[in-house]
């Protein structure tokens, strides 16, 4: 972590291929993402700004493969039980509404075993549970159970 | 037309003016100062039309843009940021001082200006403009880049060191006896200590006198400290801005963000009617005589401030590119050359030529500070390349 006096704090670290990846983040509670240069470390090659959503959504996206990963190897012992990421997208009827409401577990006998919302794990949620979009599902069960689960998710 | 009509009828039509001039700055990625500057000249004594009733009024509320400016620089800083960047840079602050005061001093006393020009014109070529540096790092995405941090510390050491070359000047130009200046410096740093451990151990408490949830009172309060606390500083011969300055630095936490988002707009019409009043004051015709050691000063100054910059940037470990960014973006002096500058005018006591010499000056180093950092990049390269690839890397 780095003081930028006036602006913020930048923090980053150094990722395997020698690149620093990491976020400045302002003082009034702006986040830029940025990405060294690969011949000149010091420079950036890239400096985005990202609202709160949008830094949410990619903190799901980085944070959700590792659980599902991990969930996978938990149960790798009982065949025909799969862990998938389901988004809840911009378009999705169950945005703002309740988990409960969706009827997951009655209609396709698949489970909701936690949730990520903007980098952070809600482990087994419960039915009062309010979805909202950029939310990731993490949903345990059958690999029929999960494809059911997708289309509901997405039509309704 | 009665007095009242005119002068809002001169001031509506600056202000029209200066927007569009800032729409146009914007357009090109311009500090806009340049462009107040050149408004002010063109209106004022010996311009090309005269507006005195609004020169009347530019002169009070050119007053309050410094007290804003001063205010808003203090605001953006919290106390821990100062003392460490204080600590960890301050042999590039030392040579920045050395290396960009030294040619403005050397100049004035060349051209007679005597020991108060002679501080005055150091200060005008020391200072760069934390504001254009800032918005130029950030518009060229730099913010995440390594030597940021060096930049931004010796912006922060010289916000710092004009809190104590402020009361300095001050002293000077009221022409106190050595005794009577000693003294007004001495308040300067006692307040400037006391301020600090202030905020670092009670900040909430100034930011709680100040603070209120109704945007309306909580304006009104801040104006009213910021001012008192400018005038009072005033008449101890510690200078307004320093004293605003201070009480930037007291108001820390979520109250200073506050402030800071409800005064920027305020700050923005006042600094920009300082900057034009500045200019109204100033007589064209006295450039044209100055503006070539404006330009020999453009040229040394802009040197010094990237040896400067490269020689911080290399004690942090920087690469060789990295090292010409952070000297390249300090370039750039603006705001706070124009506040010193208006501070000796407006007391008087130095030559009138001294304002013309740093009108040009800033002109020039406004414009020239934000292409500086824009095309380092692609020079560097070019003459690497001349010189055979040599050392792409540079360490």
């Amino acid at each position: 972590m780095t003081a930028l006096p006036g602006i913020g704090v930048r923090k980053d670290f150094e990722v395997r291929s020698g690149r620093r990846i990491g976020v400045v983040a302002h003082k009034d509670g702006a986040i830029d993402l940025i990405v060294s240069q690969r011949d000149d470390p010091d420079a950036c090659l890239a400096q985005v700004p990202l609202t709160t959503d949008e830094a949410g959504v990619l903190a799901n996206l980085l944070g959700a493969p590792q659980l599902v990963e991990k969930l996978k190897e938990d149960h790798r012992d009982l065949p025909g039980i799969t862990t998938r990421q389901l988004p809840i997208g911009g378009s999705s009827p169950y945005r703002s509404r309740m988990l409960g409401e969706t009827g997951l577990r009655t209609r396709t006998k698949a489970s909701i075993v936690a949730v990520m919302r903007a980098g952070q794990l809600h482990p087994s949620p419960g039915p009062d549970f309010v979805l909202d979009s950029g939310d990731l599902l993490v949903v345990v069960g059958t690999p029929h159970g999960l494809d059911a689960a997708a289309r509901i998710l997405a039509d309704g | 037309m009665d007095s009242t009509g005119l002068a809002l009828i001169e001031l509506g039509a600056i202000l029209f003016a200066l927007g569009m001039m800032g729409r146009f700055a914007g357009r090109f990625g311009m500090s806009p100062i340049p462009l107040y500057l050149l408004g002010g000249l063109a209106f004022g004594d010996g311009g090309i039309f005269q507006m005195k009733a609004a020169t009347e009024f530019g002169h009070l509320a050119g007053e309050i843009g410094v007290v804003l400016l001063l205010l808003l620089l203090g605001l953006e800083y919290t106390p821990a940021e100062l003392v460490t960047g204080l600590r960890r840079d301050w042999p590039a602050g030392i040579l920045d001082i050395a290396a960009n005061a030294t040619p403005g001093v050397l100049v004035a006393l060349f051209l007679g200006w005597g020991p108060v020009g002679a501080v005055t014109m150091g200060g005008v070529t020391y200072i760069s403009s934390s504001g254009i540096v800032a918005k130029v790092l950030n518009d060229l995405g730099r913010l995440g880049n390594r030597e940021t941090p060096v930049i931004l510390s010796i912006l922060v050491f010289e916000d710092l060191a004009m809190a104590v070359y402020l009361p300095i000047l001050t002293m000077m130009l009221a022409g106190l006896s050595f005794a009577g200046g000693l003294k007004s410096l001495a308040i300067a740093l006692v307040a400037i200590t006391v301020v600090l451990v202030v905020a670092l151990r009670y900040g909430r408490f100034v930011s709680k006198v100040v603070d209120s949830n109704d945007n309306e009172v909580f304006l009104l309060k801040l104006l009213g400290a910021a001012l008192l606390v400018a005038g009072a500083a005033s008449a101890l011969n510690v200078s307004a801005a320093v004293g605003a300055f201070l009480l930037g630095i007291a108001i820390s936490g979520s109250t200073a963000q506050e402030a800071a988002k409800l005064l920027e707009p305020l700050r923005d019409l006042f600094a920009a009617i300082f900057f034009v009043a500045f200019g109204l004051n100033t007589d064209p015709r006295a450039i044209p005589p100055v503006l070539g050691w404006a330009i020999v000063l453009a040229v040394i100054t802009a040197l010094t401030k990237i040896g400067t910059g490269w020689w911080a940037a290399r004690r942090q470990g920087i690469r060789r590119m990295g090292r010409a960014r952070a000297g390249a973006a300090l370039v750039a002096r603006g705001e706070f050359s124009i506040v010193i500058a208006g501070l000796a005018v407006s007391v008087g006591g130095v030559s009138h030529r001294l304002a013309a010499l740093a009108t040009a000056y800033v002109l020039l180093m406004a414009v020239l500070g934000p292409i500086a950092a824009r095309v380092v990049e692609p020079a560097v390269r070019f003459f690497q390349r001349d010189r055979g690839g040599l050392d792409p890397v540079g360490m």
